[in-house]
């Protein structure tokens, strides 16, 4: 099983209660996947700012503020850090962001970079979905749009890594449910393009390879229809990226999909359940996203 | 003349187990009664195994097995369903007014399941003499392994309609994306117009003209193993 929820704002009037929306659909879905549970949310963001959101297997504070002060005295920028629990987003000059993946990935190897980019921020860790969330406290978090995933595991272990959201590129992440069977081969293939991978999972696999896809200059879209040529296995994938939120299920289809749409939002939820508290649902268009169709929407920016 | 008792559940502070308990208590008595369900919130398994005269109306969406196992009782739900709608009924009338997931129907025994929007996949997989009209369109593998019963789509069928059939007849007006292994298109023929009249006439769906769809079945060249029959196994 797992279970996802995924929530796009066409417009700002919900922003503020991005977070507030998701917690129950998150929560809602806690049967469907009691092992772990994340969630990608796409904030603002400011032009010319990267956020990094970094996950300590050992616990909070004391790493940070180490790292905090390592990588200002290192690149020499102004750096800012918010804890929420073992994750920290760092946020620093766009101009900065190489140097400060390099540093990290040298001077504090036991820290994991969950994503980064401009706006996005990922949170993921062992747990029920509704300690994960508070843990990290969701409901306080604005933005438009956000994906979340409570996992029960089949493909690899239950760990924090192994959680979900993946992200393999700026601004992207995906979340699955499902299990593919060409990981491995199509792995080897995007480690010979250069993407390195951090776990063993199916999952970050499929991250990968849309990240490889939008590289070579197709869009959401173009790259989740490819994924319906190359990818074998079962899935349904919620996808975001810096602007846009695609969905995808395999031509068979076997794992659960409803999708509602109002004037002010797109949702998606391994069931009906996890939509139930979303404002105007009684009214909202109530579907099943088909097999073997790719479905995304974009804010025009 | 309208002697039935209407009673309401709403399902935001029922839960669906007691729901369930009080419908078969009914079902015990002899008194006829209408039920009305509010807030059903996609829960799972919302009516089901009921058996007897009673009519449940469900305000709303509801998630998987909805009015699995029915027995007379008409149930009526006012949204869309989930997986599994009316699995492995026996008799009754099932109406879903919105869309229904995949499985609707399956293993099927008795009684009409009227499905308004579209059905997802697996509609009618392995169905034992239901009665099935979807006003819409089928997913993938609809009526795979049908045994017994009807199956009419007003709309359109995805991949592999009928899939290892062996009974049970299969109407469609629209297009149908293919056929499944042993499943062919038959002649139309006056006793099935008559048949597919009443199904339409009972669905509440007379619009649609009889001569309009096409009649699918089994060829059956997959009852017994013939050699030559190995590639459509």
């Amino acid at each position: 099983m797992c279970g996802i929820v995924g929530l796009f704002l066409k417009d700002r009037t919900l922003s503020a209660r991005l977070g507030e929306l998701l917690t129950p659909m998150l929560a809602s879905m806690s049967d469907r996947g009691p092992d772990s549970a994340g969630f990608a949310v796409y904030g603002e963001g400011r032009a010319g700012v990267v956020r990094i959101t970094l996950q300590s297997a050992t616990g909070g504070e004391p790493a940070f503020e180490l790292v905090l002060e390592g990588l200002t005295a290192a690149l020499e920028t102004h750096v800012q850090e918010l804890i929420r629990a073992n994750h920290c987003v760092l946020t620093l000059p766009a101009s900065a962001r190489e140097a400060a993946l390099a540093w990290l990935a040298r001077s504090a190897p036991h820290l994991h970079v969950t994503g980064v980019g401009q706006r996005i921020e990922i949170y993921k860790d062992v747990g029920l979905p509704t300690e994960v969330a508070a843990r990290f406290e969701l409901s306080t978090m604005r933005g438009t749009h956000a994906i979340g995933h409570t996992r029960m595991a089949t493909e690899s272990a239950v760990t924090t890594s192994g959680a979900h959201p993946f992200s393999t590129g700026m601004d992207q992440c995906l979340v699955h449910n499902g299990s593919l069977s060409n990981h491995n081969s199509l792995r080897r293939t995007l480690v010979h393009d250069g993407f390195a991978f951090d776990t063993e999972n199916d999952s970050e696999v499929a991250a990968a390879y849309l990240t490889w896809r939008m590289r070579q200059g197709l869009d959401l879209g173009g790259a989740l229809e490819a994924a319906l040529d190359d990818l074998d296995g079962f899935y349904t994938f919620v996808v975001g990226t810096e602007s846009g939120f695609g969905v995808l299920r395999d031509p068979i289809a076997c794992k659960p999909a409803v999708m509602a749409e109002t004037d002010d939002y797109v949702a998606f939820g391994s069931e009906y359940r996890a939509l139930v508290d979303l404002p105007d649902i009684g009214t909202a268009r109530v579907w099943e996203p088909e097999p073997a169709k790719a479905y995304f929407w974009t804010h025009a920016r | 003349m309208d002697t039935r008792t209407v009673t309401v559940v709403d399902l935001a502070a029922t839960s669906v187990r007691a729901l369930n308990a009080a419908l078969h208590e009914q079902c015990a008595g002899t008194e006829l009664s209408d039920w009305r369900v509010y807030n059903p919130l996609g829960q799972h398994a919302i009516a089901c195994g009921i058996d007897g005269d009673v009519h449940v109306e469900i305000e709303g969406h509801v998630g998987y097995y909805c009015a699995g196992m029915n027995e007379r009782a008409s149930v009526q739900i006012d949204g869309n369903a989930g997986v599994g709608l009316a699995e492995n009924m026996m008799s009754g009338l099932v109406r879903v007014k919105g869309d229904a997931s995949q499985s609707a129907g399956a293993t099927g025994r008795g009684g009409l399941l009227v499905i308004e929007g579209n059905a997802g996949a697996r509609c009618g997989i392995s169905m034992k003499g239901i009665d099935i009209v979807v006003g819409g369109n089928v997913g993938h593998m609809s009526a795979f392994m049908a045994q017994a019963g009807n199956l009419v789509v007003l709309g359109d069928a995805g991949e592999a309609l009928g899939d290892s059939i062996y009974e049970a007849a299969l109407f469609v007006r629209g297009s149908v994306r293919s056929l499944g292994a042993d499943c062919i298109e038959k002649p139309m023929k006056e006793k099935h117009l008559n048949l597919l009249e009443d199904l339409l006439v009972r669905s509440g769906m007379r619009h649609a003209e009889p001569h309009s769809f096409r009649r699918y079945g089994s060829a059956r060249r997959l009852y017994n193993f013939h050699v030559d029959n190995a590639g459509a196994y």
